[in-house]
């Protein structure tokens, strides 16, 4: 098992430290909890951009990727995600290891000390953000926003997360909207950043050979300037209750493409009043999530409908979604599939190898993701972000211990609530 | 014998054999780590499409070495090995790219099983005409797919720029028509042809024990040493592009570009890795995020984070190539143009030189941590005849001349041919 040390080291900042020399580089990532919000999300998407255009000592992108090269090539990427209904936003770096450097280079330090400086001292002009830096990010994020639409399946399980969970903060999207990206001013941005430095939780994350007072130390020295004022709880994700009487709605649209895209939402219900993580990552194995799952053994090798049909669960919201890229044609097919496969496992109809193979599924990738700095640094924020107590080897423990009749009891409480689907433009015969 | 070479800089070492077989066979040690990784290669991908089978010369359709990837996992008499694989928890899974063909998984269990298995299915062909025409329907899927990336399909259509006949300029799984001529025979021909053990790589990264993934290679592959088939990949073309512009619309939010210069036919041995390291210093100094250019047309809003640029070295042909989004292409090669012509007429930036030498180093350092990288790095390095594990000692030995003659020579306008896909308009 990995050393691991925890602890909050300022209001609202929480260090979470691996000691391991496996790797040859160390990884460090800051990042800040935000409530998912119409009205700021898109702020929130575009300020580790606009961040990282300069600092007050490396007032241009040139300087800092100058220092970035001379730190052998360390990186210090913005880092955007979405847990549940959390806007996650910061940065990640990774860096070489000292011991492999030529002469003692601190490259921790200098990309904590780095880090640091992008989110707390900024490039500015009169005491606000650069006006240069925030028009072209807002234009960047604009384009971004809209190249949602170059990649196929990634622009329909946007569009069927944004019909299905219209009214609640999940359907927002994590770059925001056009119509308030457009609003955004240097004025509106100086003032949210100052607001977030104060009030929002922040995680650190930190792997690699260094021992933990030092990160604790070089983090410390980093964010001393961070102006902490009442900083905000975790924001939480909210669960409703499934409707049992609401109809499923079925969405259909249009675009100049040759492979339909299929993407159906299911809502978990009950199965998330006190949600079992290690079964719930079975469950998605058992029916979407692993190549022995029913969805490939079914929907692509026996029927050859699609080149993928897999599924995917939010732990957080309580949502599975269901993904799949078929011919215009097959639509009414797949998805009879898709659900009749989904009936066996309520059914129970599960075989001894799907629940083993599963299991074993979901055991290798924990421990795979432990192997890796970032895969890693994503365990501990979604733990962190749960309020898991369990470490992710006992996550993979209890995995292997879920029975069938857990794994039907999940999917018994998934009930279909939106299907979207891009299809072909009508053509003329 | 095995040997171990050891490399005291990078903390990494490898054990290495080239088997009787002809196999060339890599273990690297990671005390530590859980997961281990298999990586099986073979030599023979998309572009290997002409070749004498020893009876003659053949012509087989666009797609057929991507075709018989999807098509060894079936095992006769038993269920298909990437069930088998999945159904141990192992993440298993194979691709083909212009050169070779790689099969591949990484477990946490079952190590010794899982590589036996491994080298079983890649090594015993066995199709029947049903189960071709089942793989069909699924393959279509995937080109399908692949047809609507817009990023799959601004390269392509540069490299039909750059090339007239050259067999790179086909997508590596074919077409959907091009699919369809293939059958089992077909299939066990190019088999036969490249998948015998003197044409294959295998690397092992984890904690395993070297001598006993000898024995199984052993015991499990072909004894006999055989050549693999001759291939022919047409005359070397001109160094000029065949056509200067190509440009196709498509469902995209913004117009993306790809440009693109040929540079020679490939390389062999230690200097396709100094060419490599010279072209990438050479780019990453002209247009790299830490170039004034780059930072000008970055302010100026002609490019944006999406630019990136890159070499490719594969089945006997190299080029450049770089690319991204922006609403002027021309003025965007027009400027690199510009700043090529400028670093070879004054010089390169002395400290930006031995800067970007120390972040390639770094680079070279976390390709490392990655099993992913290692194997397909050693696996390229073993076909192409070099040490992959001597590339931090490559990148020292790159100067700004070297750097410098690769822009005079290649950055040429009348070398560069633009590629783009544009908005469809309404």
């Amino acid at each position: 098992m990995q050393e691991v040390y925890n602890k909050e080291i300022m209001p609202g900042v929480e260090l979470t430290c691996i000691h391991t020399l496996k790797f040859k580089t160390g990884c460090l990532s800051m990042t800040l909890l935000v409530e998912l919000d119409k009205k700021t999300a898109s702020m929130n998407a575009m300020l580790p951009d606009v961040l990282r255009r300069g600092t007050a000592r490396f007032p241009n992108m040139e300087s800092l990727a100058a220092e970035l090269d001379d730190m052998y090539g360390a990186r210090i990427v913005p880092a955007l995600r979405k847990k549940g209904e959390i806007q996650c936003l910061g940065f990640y770096a990774d860096f070489p290891d000292d011991a492999f450097l030529p002469g003692r280079e601190k490259v921790l330090e200098r990309t904590a000390g780095l880090m640091g400086e992008m989110l707390l001292s900024p490039a500015t002009s009169g005491g606000r953000l650069r006006p240069e830096y925030v028009d072209t990010e807002r234009e960047n994020l604009i384009s971004d926003i809209k190249a949602e639409i170059n990649d196929k399946r990634v622009y329909a399980s946007r569009r069927l997360v944004e019909l299905m969970f219209k009214g609640e903060r999940y359907g927002i999207n994590t770059m925001g909207s056009l119509q308030e990206a457009e609003k955004i001013t240097v004025h509106s941005l100086t003032k949210h950043y100052k607001e977030l430095l104060a009030t929002s939780p922040m995680r650190v994350f930190y792997c690699g050979a260094a021992k933990h007072d030092y990160v604790e130390r070089v983090v410390r020295e980093a964010l001393s300037g961070l102006p902490r004022a009442a900083v905000r709880p975790v924001p939480e994700t909210h669960v409703p209750d499934s409707d049992s009487t609401a109809q499923a709605r079925y969405v259909t649209e249009r675009m100049d493409v040759g492979q339909g895209k299929l993407v159906m939402g299911y809502r978990l219900g009950e199965a998330m009043r006190r949600p079992d993580h290690a079964a719930l990552m079975v469950f998605n194995a058992v029916y979407g999530g692993a190549v022995t799952s029913k969805l490939f053994a079914n929907v692509r090798e026996r029927l050859s409908l699609c080149y993928y049909a897999s599924s995917s669960v939010d732990r957080l919201k309580g949502a599975m979604f269901v993904s799949s890229g078929i011919e215009f044609s097959k639509y009414q097919e797949a998805m009879d599939e898709i659900e009749r496969q989904l009936e066996a496992v309520k059914n129970g109809e599960i075989s001894k190898s799907e629940l083993e193979g599963a299991k074993k599924a979901v055991v290798n990738a924990l421990y795979s993701a432990l192997d890796e700095p970032g895969g890693l640094e994503s365990l501990y924020l979604d733990k962190s972000i749960l309020g898991l107590s369990i470490e992710p080897e006992d996550l993979a423990a209890m995995a292997a211990l879920v029975t069938a009749e857990q794994v039907s009891g999940i999917a018994s409480h998934a009930k279909l609530d939106t299907v979207y689907f891009l299809t072909g433009e009508e053509r003329d015969a | 014998m095995l040997k171990l070479s050891e490399y005291g800089r990078i903390g990494e070492c490898v054990w290495h054999e080239v088997l009787p077989n002809g196999l060339k066979l890599f273990v690297v040690p990671k005390p530590g780590y859980k997961k281990s990784m298999a990586f099986f290669a073979v030599n023979y991908g998309g572009a290997d499409r002409r070749f004498d089978t020893g009876e003659g010369w053949v012509d087989t359709p666009a797609g057929v070495a991507h075709f018989l990837e999807h098509k060894m996992f079936d095992v006769e008499g038993a269920e298909n090995a990437m069930m088998t694989l999945s159904g141990r928890g192992a993440s298993a899974n194979a691709f083909t790219s212009t050169d070779m063909t790689a099969y591949h998984f990484e477990s946490t269990d079952m190590f010794s099983e899982n590589l036996e298995l491994l080298l079983k299915f890649v090594s015993t062909p066995y199709f029947t005409q049903e189960s071709v025409e089942k793989e069909r329907g699924i393959i279509a899927q995937e080109i399908k797919m692949v047809e609507d990336d817009p990023d799959t399909a601004v390269y392509y259509g540069l490299l039909r720029c750059l090339y007239r006949e050259d067999p790179v300029r086909d997508p590596v799984a074919g077409t959907v028509e091009s699919i369809q001529d293939i059958d089992s025979q077909v299939l066990y021909m190019c088999h036969r042809a490249f998948y015998t053990p003197s044409n294959m790589v295998l690397v092992v990264v984890g904690d395993q024990d070297p001598a006993r993934v000898r024995e199984t290679a052993v015991e499990v592959l072909p004894d006999y040493n055989a050549p693999a088939a001759e291939r022919d990949y047409g005359a070397p073309e001109k160094e000029a592009p065949e056509n200067l512009h190509a440009s196709s619309n498509m469902e995209v939010s913004a117009p993306i570009f790809m440009a693109g210069i040929k540079t020679g036919e490939s390389r062999k041995g230690q200097d396709s890795l100094k060419f490599q390291y010279t072209a990438s210093l050479a780019l990453s100094i002209l247009m790299g995020s830490s170039s004034p250019l780059y930072n000008n047309l970055y302010s100026q809003g002609l490019i944006n984070d999406t630019f990136g640029f890159d070499i490719e070295s594969t089945a006997g042909v190299s080029y450049l190539t770089f690319g991204g989004e922006s609403r002027n292409p021309e003025q965007v090669c027009l400027r690199v143009l510009d700043e090529a012509e400028r670093l070879i007429t004054t010089g390169l930036d002395p400290d930006l030189f031995i800067r970007r030498k120390k972040a390639f180093y770094g680079r070279e350092l976390r390709g490392f941590n990655s099993f992913d990288s290692v194997c397909y790095n050693i696996a390229v390095a073993a076909f192409d005849g070099y040490d992959y594990f001597k590339s931090s000692e490559i990148i020292e030995s790159v100067t700004s001349e070297d750097v410098r003659g690769f822009l005079a020579k290649y950055m040429r306008p009348e070398l560069l041919a633009i590629s783009s896909v544009n908005e469809i308009e309404r």
